[in-house]
């Protein structure tokens, strides 16, 4: 076992073979040809079958009688089960043993699962399910986030942090400012459903194929809802079509039930939800009310703050808790704010559970503030971009709402000088003046905003990874660890640093399937974290098996160990240059061990949340963006011109998939923030359950002028090879498409608040123009 | 002559298939019959593209690649075509340039778009049209969701790929793979099945007419773009249907001298280029029209048959003036088509009638026509309110006008209020549009829903008044 607190040396940059190249996608090749192999693609045993899925027409009710006669004498139909069929616990939450995987006496969202249809084909499933008779006796249900407010309804207690006397400190500041908005939710669109698919075993043994983000978690509620230990189940995933928080805690219900199906049928099962149903069951990011108060001074200074987060959350607590507190802490974005509440409350409405999405609470904090900061603007009449900067972290500035130290403020004041020259912000924004000044009805805005984003999970015991690695007698790597690829490229990072390592080519190192059986107790792939963990235990695995290596290769040949060195698929052992297949064979026959768990924890992190005391985050990863939009008065149609991004990714592990990242997470927010709508009506209904009707970018929104650029530096802290996270922070980055939408809009009438509540849609847009007594008219 | 199997060219032999349901969609029969995995199913409703295959087929004596969304098209509609998925593009261990250029670029992440945006730029690639560049790419991209990516190394890729004249495997032997599609091409009847349950298409008229006739319970189906969503979503049975693309009189597109005539299998697609010469505006809309897939599959007519209050054809053609052709049998009628919707979802279709052709009138030398969308997203979306103007001036008095908006109603519908209130006025007073603006709470009162509110619609409206007084407003397009 090797040590995870030893310290750690990398080899020469100079010397780098892997790290740091923008090497393709592993699977690169395998998806433009269709041969990359999803759980819906799998070869299916004789005798599979197909689970369709039932669930409650009404939002809010008590579920008096369930008569599944007719389902169960529909066509095809094998066998249809439901909460009484359930052998062990009837709970698929991540946590707080409040989800049912089938609803038994109240119903609590509209879809919310009742029962499950097992047949031969799917189509012979899902048209069964409509025979179903249920008789529920509904209730009004709440469905925003004022209705829960109105009923004092919360899925877990309220929170809050802060220091000082905030309000006196607001009564004596010299402005001060109050508001109200709202910031949608967000469905995750991931291209491939979900979907799950179990084989029962031996005993009481089961193997589920799972699209998750969460194998071991998969593996616990497979085993507590089949009442059997979690050493019975196997979850294995070798990809997934794309994750972004939806299928870390919301794959498990769909897991388990097909893992029950199998159980009581003894057959395959699969279940793959269609795309409405999907839409419809499964948790989005979390939608906010955002009441806050601010006191500043003539130069847009904050001097206190008070924000209230407002989240809905659904009718369970699902992520919650740790989605509303990251939220909390980003809160502040990268300024300083002296005194300082932040509280927030985890509202319960009838509505499904809301869940982790790519920045997990974080970009609806940090929009609260850039809101914030946008209103002191226009109170002050100076430009956006020099409050931003007056309000950044600096020294004597830099403690956070919750005690954390800001150890690297730098790096953003950085980012910021040269973003700022880069695209050539006051220039433009001395044109767009010019432009709206004889443009009544067409508007143009720009805005240059920063983003922090705290790396590491919030809660403390989750920042560990294992890794498993074995070098196989003909010099070929077999690499495993628990993260889990969903497109991010991680497994293609984890497999440079084992070759680097090794000093062999990348197709020596066989990329596998993550496996509960391999790698026990992982964490989800999620927080951005998956390269920081799984590449440092994958690290440290092949440097224990290459240390073994190398001192019996310096015992064989009588050579000091520091004249041995693996390069160039060789090793160089004192004068003699040997392949690597060749010494791991002579290995292998000196009795060498060449396998080894690798295992990591972050240092650093401590995280009191009773106390709010404390590190959370091993460090930040910081970037910034600049964007211009032009927006019609009239109609309140948006385009976006241009966009320039600069963002800190630490010491790349591989530039293209990073910047592959930062475009992907910038547009995912920006159609967050644009024409990602969702509506449910008064019965809590969710209109949008559609790419009909639930609009993701395409690519006619994204403008020809999209200038990335990545932030070079090393990561101060040991991370692997220096550097840094980069799924989640760039969603943020987009909260810059905002902002330039309001700083258009805001021409019509300087000095006016713009009261833009996102996503900014037409609609949206058009009622804040008017707001500001825009848009001509007759 | 009667056939009992449907027949298509795949990987260059013939495949027959003889015993399906008619409702068993392209995408079912690739994946769980012929269990090629390769094309996705993303959302099963014609919206993501991942499941976006190429149909190739012989049209006026070319070979033409299509690209369409398997989920919705019934594999019945694809007798007479190769079907070409994207298992099919790589020679060996080869990539087709279009594979090579997405991985050049690291065009895919997660992968799952990956084959439709493959297929959907293989298409384009054998277009082998010079000039490709961003907005022809964005365009052939319009129906393909990616969430991962943010598309910037996809158009790239795209740009490097298809900027040429084709040259690969499929190129190479076009000739033959025409030469078998012909072969393909035979004018025996098409009917699949047994009289309860059945996929029919009929070669002729007559035959179209008599297996009507026989059955008039039948579900009749052109581009299928609409009825898909019924099988696939709405789970209907649609156990007897009535496929029109195989009837050649049924397919003519028309260019007269002051119309335009168009029957009804002609898609989206073929009928474009000649509606945009009608006004440029019009063939914008055409181009915000559903995605490449859809208007590759989906028909004009189809966009009114189905009586939909939200689709953008209709608001445009009766504010252009057009009628319809009634069919039942071998007798017509022809009526306005403003008089073809009655009410939401019902339409002046009898029993055993269908929709035959549409005719559309030419701008006159003293005509101007605006047509105005607004939708949440630019691109592949549903309108929020769709308005369609066709104004006549005389000396600067307004001497005809007729203004119709979609999205506004139950159905598409005039705005004849605010016609009269704007005839015989001057063009140029702003009065004139300001009585025409107050005049539109007279026409419409619309629906709030999860596209826009009911005040968001009516200001749109006014809005596209105003847009038509300021002739100098340009908008935002890109």
């Amino acid at each position: 076992m090797t040590s995870p607190d030893a310290k750690i040396a990398f080899p020469d940059e100079e010397t780098l073979r892997h790290i740091r190249k923008p090497l393709a996608h592993d699977s690169a090749r395998k998806h433009v040809q269709g041969s990359a192999i999803y759980i819906d693609d799998m070869p299916e045993p004789e005798g599979t079958l197909h689970i369709a899925l039932g669930g409650s027409p009404v939002a809010r009710g008590s579920l008096k009688s369930l008569d599944l006669s007719a389902v169960r004498t529909a066509p095809g139909v094998v066998a249809v089960y439901s909460a009484t069929d359930i052998p062990g616990v009837n709970d698929v939450s991540p946590a707080m043993g409040d989800d049912p995987m089938f609803a038994e006496h109240r119903v609590e969202f509209v879809g919310q699962v009742l029962f499950a249809v097992v047949a031969k084909t799917r189509d012979e499933a899902r048209r069964a399910v409509r025979f179903v008779q249920s008789d529920i006796a509904p209730e009004t249900p709440s469905v925003s986030v004022d209705d829960a407010i109105e009923r004092n309804e919360t899925v877990l207690p309220d929170y809050s942090y802060g220091r000082g006397d905030v309000a006196a400190r607001i009564a004596q500041s010299p402005h001060r400012l109050e508001d109200v908005f709202r910031i949608g939710g967000q469905e995750h669109f991931y291209l491939e459903g979900q979907v799950a698919f179990a084989i029962p075993g031996e005993d009481s043994e089961m193997l589920v194929h799972s699209s998750t983000q969460h194998p071991t978690e998969v593996q616990h509620v497979v085993a507590r809802v089949l009442g059997i230990s979690d050493a019975n189940v196997t979850c294995e995933v070798r990809r997934m079509g794309g994750g972004f928080g939806g299928k870390e805690s919301q794959a498990s219900q769909w897991a388990a039930i097909a893992a029950l199906c199998a159980r009581l049928t003894g057959k395959p099962c699969k279940l793959r939800l269609d795309r409405d149903d999907d839409m419809m069951l499964t948790g989005k990011r979390h939608d906010f009310r955002v009441d806050w108060q601010a006191g500043f001074d003539d130069q847009g200074r904050i001097l206190a703050a008070d924000i209230a987060l407002l989240a809905r959350c659904g009718y369970s607590a699902d992520l919650s808790q740790g989605v509303v507190d990251r939220a909390m802490f980003h809160a502040d974005n990268s300024y300083f704010l002296p005194d300082v509440r932040v509280s927030s409350r985890r509202l319960k409405t009838n509505t499904v559970s809301n869940t982790a999405f790519r920045g997990f609470g974080g970009p609806q904090g940090m929009l609260a503030m850039e809101r914030v900061i946008d209103a002191i603007a226009w109170k002050t009449g100076r430009d956006p971009l020099d409050v931003r900067k007056a309000n950044l972290y600096t020294e004597g500035r830099n403690v956070t709402p919750y005690g954390m130290e800001v150890e690297d403020h730098d790096v953003i004041h950085a980012i910021i000088e040269k973003l700022e020259t880069s695209a050539d912000y006051r220039n433009r924004r001395a044109n767009i003046t010019v432009f709206n000044g004889q443009s009544p009805l067409v508007r143009k805005g720009i805005a240059l905003t920063p983003v922090k984003f705290g790396i590491s999970f919030t809660l403390t015991q989750m920042n560990q990874a294992g890794a498993l690695v074995h070098v196989y007698s003909d010099g070929s790597i077999h690499l495993n660890h628990g993260g889990t690829e969903m497109g991010q490229g991680l497994f293609l990072k984890v497999a440079q640093i084992v070759a680097e390592e090794f000093g062999v080519a990348m197709d020596r190192v066989r990329i596998t399937a993550t496996t509960t059986a391999k790698v026990p107790n992982t964490s989800p792939t999620a927080a951005s974290a998956g390269s920081d963990l799984n590449g440092m235990a994958a690290l440290n695995a092949a440097r224990a098996i290459k240390d073994r290596m190398i001192r019996f290769a310096s015992e064989t040949w009588n050579i000091p160990a520091e004249q041995i060195t693996f390069r160039d698929d060789h090793v160089l052992i004192g004068n003699e240059r040997i392949s690597f297949g060749e010494l791991a064979k002579k290995c292998h026959q000196g009795r060498i061990h060449l396998s080894e768990a690798g295992f990591y924890k972050t240092p650093k992190v401590v995280w009191d949340r009773p106390n709010a005391k404390g590190r959370p985050f091993y460090y930040f990863a910081w970037g910034a963006a600049c964007t211009e939009v032009t927006v019609d008065t009239l109609t309140g149609e948006m385009i976006v011109d241009r966009i320039d991004i600069l963002h800190d990714v630490g010491h790349s592990l591989n530039p293209a998939i990073d910047i592959g990242q930062i475009e992907g997470g910038f547009v995912q927010g920006m159609g967050w923030l644009t024409t990602e709508e969702l509506v449910y009506d008064e019965k809590g209904r969710l209109r949008t359950h559609a790419p009909s009707t639930y609009k993701i970018p395409v690519a006619s929104d994204i403008p020809a002028d999209f200038r990335v650029a990545l932030h070079d530096g090393p990561n101060r802290e040991e991370t692997v090879y220096r550097s840094k996270a980069v799924g989640e922070p760039p969603v943020m980055l987009a909260l810059s498409v905002f902002s330039a939408i309001a700083d258009a809009v805001h021409s019509i009438a300087p000095g006016t608040p713009v009261p833009l509540d996102a996503p900014a849609t037409p609609e949206s847009i058009l009622r804040a123009v008017q707001a500001l007594g825009g848009g001509g008219g007759f | 002559m009667m056939r009992g199997a449907i027949r298509f060219l795949r990987r260059g032999q013939i495949v027959e298939v003889s015993n399906l349901h008619p409702r068993t969609t392209l995408l079912d029969w690739l994946r769980l019959e012929e269990r090629s995995t390769g094309t996705k199913e993303g959302c099963g409703e014609g919206d993501c593209g991942a499941c976006t295959v190429v149909l190739a087929r012989v049209r006026g004596g070319k070979l033409t690649y299509e690209p369409v969304n398997a989920c919705i098209l019934l594999l019945g509609q694809v007798d007479g075509a190769e079907v070409i998925t994207v298992e099919d593009l790589a020679n060996g261990t080869a990539l087709h340039p279009v594979q090579e250029a997405m991985v050049a670029s690291h065009g895919s992440q997660c992968g799952y778009c990956t084959p439709g945006i493959i297929m959907s730029l293989f298409a384009l690639y054998q277009k082998g049209q010079a000039g490709v560049d961003r907005t022809t790419v964005n365009d052939a991209l319009a129906g393909n969701l990616c969430r991962c990516t943010g598309y910037r190394p996809i158009v790239e890729a795209a740009i490097e790929a298809c900027a040429g004249p084709a040259n690969d495997a499929f190129s190479m032997r076009a000739a033959e793979t025409a030469r078998q599609l012909m072969a393909l091409q035979r004018d025996e009847d098409l009917f699949v099945g047994s009289e309860a349950c059945f996929f029919a298409a009929p070669r002729t008229e007559s035959a179209l007419s008599m297996v009507m006739g026989r059955h008039p319970d039948a579900r009749l189906v052109a581009g299928a773009t609409d009825v898909g969503l019924w099988i696939t979503k709405g789970l209907q049975s649609l156990d007897k249907i009535i496929w029109l693309g195989r009837v050649d009189s049924l397919a003519t597109l028309e260019n007269r001298a002051d119309e335009i005539s168009i029957g009804a299998t002609v898609t989206h697609s073929r009928a474009l280029p000649l509606l945009a010469t009608i006004d440029s505006d019009l063939g914008e809309i055409g181009r915000r029209f559903g995605s490449t897939q859809v208007r590759a599959s989906g028909t004009v007519v189809g966009n009114i048959a189905n009586g939909s209050p939200i689709g953008d054809w209709p608001p445009a053609f009766i504010a252009l003036g057009a009628t319809v052709e009634l069919r039942k049998g071998f007798t017509s009628r022809i009526l306005l088509l403003e008089d073809y919707f009655i009410e939401y979802r019902k339409q002046a279709l009898e029993p055993g009638e269908f929709v035959r052709r549409v005719t559309i009138q030419k701008l006159g030398p003293d005509d101007h026509a605006r047509f105005f969308k607004v939708s949440k997203r630019r691109d592949e979306d549903i309108s929020s309110v769709m308005g369609a103007f066709r104004i006549t001036v005389v000396d600067g008095t307004i001497t005809g006008a007729r203004i119709a908006y979609g999205g506004m109603a139950g159905t598409p519908k005039r705005a004849t209020s605010v016609e009269n209130a704007i005839l015989g006025q001057s063009i140029m007073d702003i009065a004139t549009w300001r009585a025409g603006s107050t005049a539109l709470e007279h026409d419409f009162a619309p629906l709030s829903d999860h596209r826009a509110s009911s005040v968001y619609r009516m200001q749109d409206c006014g809005r596209s008044l105003q847009l038509d007084a300021d002739i100098g407003h340009q908008g935002v397009d890109p």
